[in-house]
């Protein structure tokens, strides 16, 4: 714990060994989502290319290309931004190298809280965190007299009062686009209920419980505050309802705050717009949110040399503290020399606050897809909650045994 | 033509539909048969940014022995086939022995994943179909009346909604009913509700992307009953007209026995092209109200993080067989035809 507010706080010290910037041949194509910080990270180990073959493909479908591209033989990518949840599948057809050698070489600026290490391999290297968290309009809850949330239960409260007053109609907005964004928001709910999503040690489904009862019953709360189209609302989408000014609470992810407060819209709206931690839920201490990082891992299939230049590449955007400085405000870095700013406030609450990390096992992809798809009806009053979970875990479970996960 | 000049004419479009066609069909079918061997996991240490925990991975060093020696994963015979997220068997006998009323066991089985779908696909062929054949054919009829000197515009402006890309035209009309949206919120206002929404409801959702889809392929309808509408006779129609037929007794003995052959042509291909709807569902953000067989097939393969071949290739092998069972009544018929005619 304390060692996690030590990285994402103090970075300032240490030595300032920038990564060596001499490559001289191999090719680089890199794989990644499409926000501002990651393209201001690959800008940043563009800068260091030398005379290799540098190429990016920045696509918000980034999860559908990944594993087909890097089980080719050689490997359509040479690197590939990932995150807690899909290093997983690349981990499980092993499509990934371990990059200790390389960490040993050339990754001098690289921080140990930066590498991803499992089973003592070095898998990833991460540079920034992302979670979930709250976002409220200062002005509209001043006017009504309502203290800034920290439960959801004091969302739900707050945003019935101010539904009541008539001032919005739809006051509180969240991601619950079905499929992975809803799915994901389940997750959150759930670690805050203190749940499991497998019984322990196993790959049995462990959600058709009290925990998960209380989990759906209270997306299905939220969701009736929300705008009645929640069900096709994404990230991108709620953001708009915020900029119109529709919504005076909202559940967001931190990485799109610089978006959210730039200079573009409203300037009102933005003056008024206030970001703190994430809510917790149903009196638990967690908060309902999981913590992310956003790393890169180095594709298998893929002839050495390259290995080595994309490597040195991205390790001099992973140091970079002149990057971290000019862009302090589009991510939390986990980058040595990363001074948080106000955008950053999310984060680093969530971490203080205890937030776990989003569950990185083999099978969570399965149970992320059955929970998109299945609890759909439950929110639109069409199943109890008890057969929407019932459902998830039926669907997780043939999916599973397809796997041979269970 | 004699037969053999015709192997020789069909040779080089056989090959190419025993290549990409055929050969993709038979892989897809071994596959469904198939699935992923037993996952070898390990307890390992993994360490991030929020600190260390024993959790699990996948052996890969085994996996990959495993692998080598089976590529093509555990026989699984029917098993994909049969399981809930397909056909089901044991949860529907299961329904049958414990529900009481047999509405009960309709709403059990509709709540399975592939009968929700299959539901869907087939209201879907079944709104959609006989309504492109109508509205076609009412637009071919109409535009052929009208002076020649319009009809050039006339007809470019009717198959517009073909030749938009069809994910953008389900855009368009998804931000047309966006409860913000022109349509959306104007309903809101006539009915006086503000929680009304197209998007959250399933019927509205189904009765959108019905539309959708009859104003997407009517003009593939019309097109076609177009054409063929110029080489009515017209002979026969004079003589009609001498007398004394009133329009609709000409287009129903005259116009339309002559088309017949077309209308079954244009049936079997719009039949077989909304069995496979699928990029509506996408484009209007349905996945949570609406699913096809498609769909199901799309979210297999991209919608987890991991890929489930297996399950892909099963319901693409029963898409196929529905579109066979779908189309048998109208291939028997005009094959009854086709060796009367001869």
């Amino acid at each position: 714990m304390r060692k996690i507010l030590v990285t994402l706080l103090f970075l300032l010290f240490g030595t300032s060994a920038f990564a060596d910037c001499n490559i001289k041949s191999g090719s680089i194509n890199i794989l990644a989502n499409d926000f501002p910080a990651l393209r201001t990270f690959v800008e940043t180990s563009k800068q260091c290319k030398g005379s290799a073959d540098f190429k990016v493909t920045h696509s918000s479908e980034h999860n559908k290309i990944a594993v087909p591209a890097l089980t080719a033989n050689p490997s359509e990518f040479s690197a590939r931004i990932a995150a807690n949840s899909s290093i997983v599948p690349l981990m499980n057809q092993d499509l990934i190298r371990p990059l200790d050698d390389l960490v040993k070489k050339y990754g001098k600026g690289i921080q140990d809280s930066q590498l991803i290490t499992i089973d003592g391999k070095v898998m990833a290297v991460a540079f920034m965190a992302n979670t979930q968290h709250l976002y409220y309009r200062e002005d509209v809850l001043k006017d009504m007299g309502i203290a800034v949330p920290k439960t959801y239960e004091e969302v739900v409260a707050a945003s019935e009062k101010i539904r009541a007053s008539g001032k919005m109609q739809y006051p509180y907005a969240a991601a619950y686009k079905a499929g992975w964004n809803l799915a994901e928001e389940f997750v959150n709910m759930f670690i805050g209920h203190g749940g499991e999503f497998f019984k322990s040690g196993s790959a049995e489904p462990n959600i058709n419980n009290a925990k998960g009862v209380a989990t759906l019953n209270m997306l299905k709360k939220l969701s009736e505050l929300s705008n009645p189209d929640y069900l096709t609302h994404d990230s991108e989408a709620i953001k708009v309802e915020w900029e119109s000014g529709n919504v005076a609470l909202m559940t967001l992810w931190a990485s799109r705050s610089g978006t959210l407060l730039d200079d573009e819209g409203d300037p009102n709206i933005t003056k008024a717009t206030k970001l703190t931690g994430p809510a917790t839920v149903g009196g638990g201490n967690i908060p309902a949110a999981t913590l992310w990082w956003d790393g890169f891992t180095l594709a298998k299939n893929r002839p050495d040399a390259d290995a080595e230049a994309t490597f040195r590449a991205l390790a001099h955007a992973a140091s970079n503290k002149k990057m971290v400085a000019d862009a302090a405000d589009q991510a939390v870095w986990l980058v040595e020399g990363f001074v948080p700013g106000p955008k950053s406030i999310g984060v680093i609450e969530a971490v203080k606050m205890g937030a776990k990390p989003y569950p990185m096992l083999p099978q969570m992809g399965l149970m992320h897809g059955a929970l998109g798809s299945e609890i759909v009806e439950f929110l639109q009053g069409k199943e109890s909650a008890e057969q929407a979970l019932k459902d998830v875990e039926a669907a997780y479970i043939s999916k599973a045994k397809e796997q041979g996960f269970l | 033509m004699p037969n053999k000049t015709f192997f020789w004419f069909f040779l080089p479009t056989g090959l190419a539909m025993i290549l990409f066609i055929g050969l993709p069909i038979i892989s897809t079918g071994i596959q469904s048969f198939y699935a992923q061997h037993d996952q070898v996991v390990k307890e390992v240490k993994k360490c991030d940014p929020f600190g260390c925990t024993v959790s699990i991975v996948v052996d890969n060093e085994e996996t990959s022995k495993i692998r080598e020696a089976k590529p093509l994963g555990k026989f699984n015979g029917f098993g994909t086939y049969t399981d809930r997220n397909h056909l089901a068997v044991d949860e529907i006998k299961k329904f049958w022995n414990e529900t009481e009323s047999f509405g009960a066991f309709v709403d059990q089985v509709t709540n399975l994943p592939f009968y929700k779908a299959l539901i869907f696909t087939l209201t879907y062929c079944l709104f959609v179909t006989p309504n492109v054949l109508l509205l076609g054919f009412i637009i071919a009829l109409s535009l052929n009346a009208v002076a020649r000197k319009i009809r050039g515009p006339l007809i470019f402006g009717t198959i517009l909604p073909m030749i938009v890309t069809p994910l953008v035209g389900s855009l368009v009309l998804f931000w047309m009913i966006d409860s913000q949206g022109i349509i959306g919120a104007n309903i809101q206002n006539l009915m006086n509700d503000p929680y009304l929404s197209l998007k959250s409801s399933k019927t509205l959702t189904w009765i959108t992307i019905i539309i959708y889809g009859i104003w997407h392929h009517s003009p593939f309808a019309f097109v076609v009953f177009y054409a063929a509408l110029q080489t009515v006779p017209q002979e026969p129609i004079e003589a009609a007209i001498i007398d004394g037929a009133s329009r609709f007794q000409r287009i129903k003995h005259i116009v339309l026995p002559h088309i017949y052959p077309v209308v079954t042509f244009v049936a079997l291909i719009s039949l077989m092209d909304n069995f496979r709807v699928f990029e509506p569902i996408i484009g209007f953000s349905a996945e949570g109200s609406a699913q096809s067989l498609s769909w199901l097939i799309y979210d297999n393969l991209v919608n987890e993080e991991v890929i489930l071949f297996g399950s892909a290739a099963a319901t693409s092998m029963m898409t196929i067989i529905g579109i066979a069972i779908l189309l048998a009544p109208v291939l028997i018929r005009t094959w009854k035809e086709f060796k009367t005619a001869r």
